[in-house]
């Protein structure tokens, strides 16, 4: 049951969105076509509202060796300004959120954890800073979180930021944030993104977000913008490779068979919450020599893989699919699953039971889909 | 609001029925469950020649979301199938009644069918 309504809600409603639960928020799924809100992201704009996912802001002198230690990667290194994408994992190496944060200034970090975990990912954060100088402050329930994507996103922005700041905006890296004024409010400006395209996420309090909103779809007006819900959000991220909390992340599979080694920082000085455990996998090769781990699936018929089918070769189990549709963009179904490694091999075909039928897949490279630079 | 059809008798698992004289009924799903399926883009539908069995899965109808069995809201041999929508399925979304009809059936039989009334009552479309 939902007991979350975002600020924004109003505008959805007004906008004819259908409604789904979402880590207990209501959220719009779509508003009229979720294929025209995909296409829409790959060939112009799209708008979401992101306000269920929770931002966590971690203030004080030791803010960065507390990160080093809470999270999994080297906070420590991450320049001010820029972002890094990580992991918050459990003693035993468990995965209790995928999350992103950025570095606002030596001593003051954002943490952005999913909705669904947000409390949760505070409350460990509060706990684990026993013995630190800092502060976690949950900011989620008064922060809005708005979302331009698409090739468009730059031109569109760029209407409601003042010319003398055009530069700040045009010369953000990917995973970087600044302060910008947006629609004549200084607000925490990141080229970040779920879909695989250009895009920026827009940090605001919830008392100005529709504002916010409404200002940026009549910016995307002759831009082709159109408010995106959370179908597209997952049909666009699934072309782009990119795992989900609740399906391909859980407490109950490592960083390494999720393809998320790297994430991993092993070589950093500090201990951190899961060390040991993650230690051991990687040296056991759990996900990457033995066990399952995370691929991608293409389709060789018309009909989809959906999350929880299995996926068979010679009709023993090998594995399950946690995500699958058919691609929008390219035409064929697309599928991730965690498969025995040694049939995990792109160029492997293993058959998934289509409700009674087995149907071949290629295991492939992921991403699926890779935007034109 | 889901549109629903007052001419057209529905099965529970959301198709409908359209009877045309003594000839072969009309089948197709309604725009409730075409709405909540979302963009359909793969309709797998009975061939022409078999029969189909009311009450049982006679093919799929797949949406980026989601994918649902279709069940034959009637007994009987098919003779025709709508090649349009197998083409372009979002004509089931377009016009779910109309040109996005699945196939066509000689009946021998119906399965349990409401009116149009009964259905939009239990479905919360609009008549």
């Amino acid at each position: 049951m939902s007991e979350n309504y975002t600020a924004l809600y109003e505008q959805h409603k007004k906008a004819g969105a259908s409604f789904t639960d979402f880590g207990g928020w209501q959220m719009p799924l779509k508003y009229e076509s979720e294929l025209a809100e995909h296409h829409a992201v790959r060939n112009a704009a799209g708008l979401f509202d992101l306000s269920h996912m929770g931002e966590v802001w971690v203030t004080g002198p030791e803010a960065a060796a507390f990160l080093d230690y809470a999270l999994v990667g080297k906070l420590s290194a991450i320049a001010v300004g820029k972002a890094k994408y990580s992991l918050i994992c459990n003693v035993d190496g468990g995965i209790i959120d995928d999350l992103i944060t950025y570095r606002r200034a030596d001593d003051n970090f954002l943490v952005v954890p999913n909705a669904g975990n947000a409390k949760v990912v505070a409350a460990a954060l509060g706990e684990r800073a026993a013995g630190f100088d800092v502060v976690v402050q949950d900011a989620s329930a008064d922060t809005s979180l708005i979302a331009v994507q698409g090739p468009n996103a730059e031109a569109i922005l760029l209407k409601l930021v003042p010319g003398e700041q055009h530069s700040l905006v045009t010369e953000l890296k990917y995973y970087a944030a600044v302060e910008v004024s947006i629609n004549g409010e200084d607000l925490l400006l990141a080229r970040t993104g779920y879909t695989g395209e250009d895009g920026f996420e827009i940090y605001i309090p919830n008392v100005d977000a529709a504002g916010l909103w409404e200002a940026l779809l009549e910016a995307g007006e002759g831009h082709g913008l159109i408010p995106a819900g959370l179908a597209a959000r997952d049909s666009l991220r699934l072309e782009a490779g990119m795992p989900l909390y609740g399906n391909e992340l859980s407490r109950h599979v490592n960083a390494y068979a999720a393809g998320l080694g790297p994430v991993v920082s092993l070589a950093k000085e500090s201990d951190f919450v899961g060390r040991d455990a993650l230690t051991a996998i990687k040296a056991a090769g759990v996900g990457t020599t033995i066990g399952q781990k995370l691929v991608g699936l293409k389709g060789t018929g018309r009909r989809a893989a959906r999350a929880h089918y299995s996926v068979l070769k010679n009709g023993s189990l090998i594995g399950e699919v946690t995500s699958g549709q058919p691609s929008p963009t390219l035409g064929y179904p697309v599928a991730l699953a965690y498969v025995d490694v040694e049939h995990a091999e792109p160029g492997s075909f293993v058959d998934v039971d289509l409700r009674g039928k087995a149907e071949p897949f290629e295991v492939v490279p992921l991403p699926f889909y890779k935007r034109q630079k | 609001m889901s549109k629903v059809v007052a001419e057209l008798k529905y099965s529970a698992e959301h198709e409908w029925v359209a009877a045309d004289g003594d000839g072969p009924v009309g089948i197709g799903i309604s725009a409730v469950a075409a709405d909540a399926l979302g963009d359909i883009v793969y309709v797998d539908l009975p061939e022409v020649g078999s029969t189909v069995t009311a009450g049982e899965t006679c093919g799929e109808v797949e949406s980026t979301k989601s994918v649902s069995d279709l069940y034959s809201p009637v007994t009987g041999e098919v003779t025709e199938i709508n090649d349009a929508v197998v083409g372009d399925p979002a004509l089931i979304n377009n016009d779910p009644y109309g040109q996005g009809w699945l196939f066509k059936v000689a009946a021998t039989e119906e399965g349990p069918l409401m009116s149009a009334e009964e259905y939009a009552a239990a479905n919360g479309g609009e008549l």
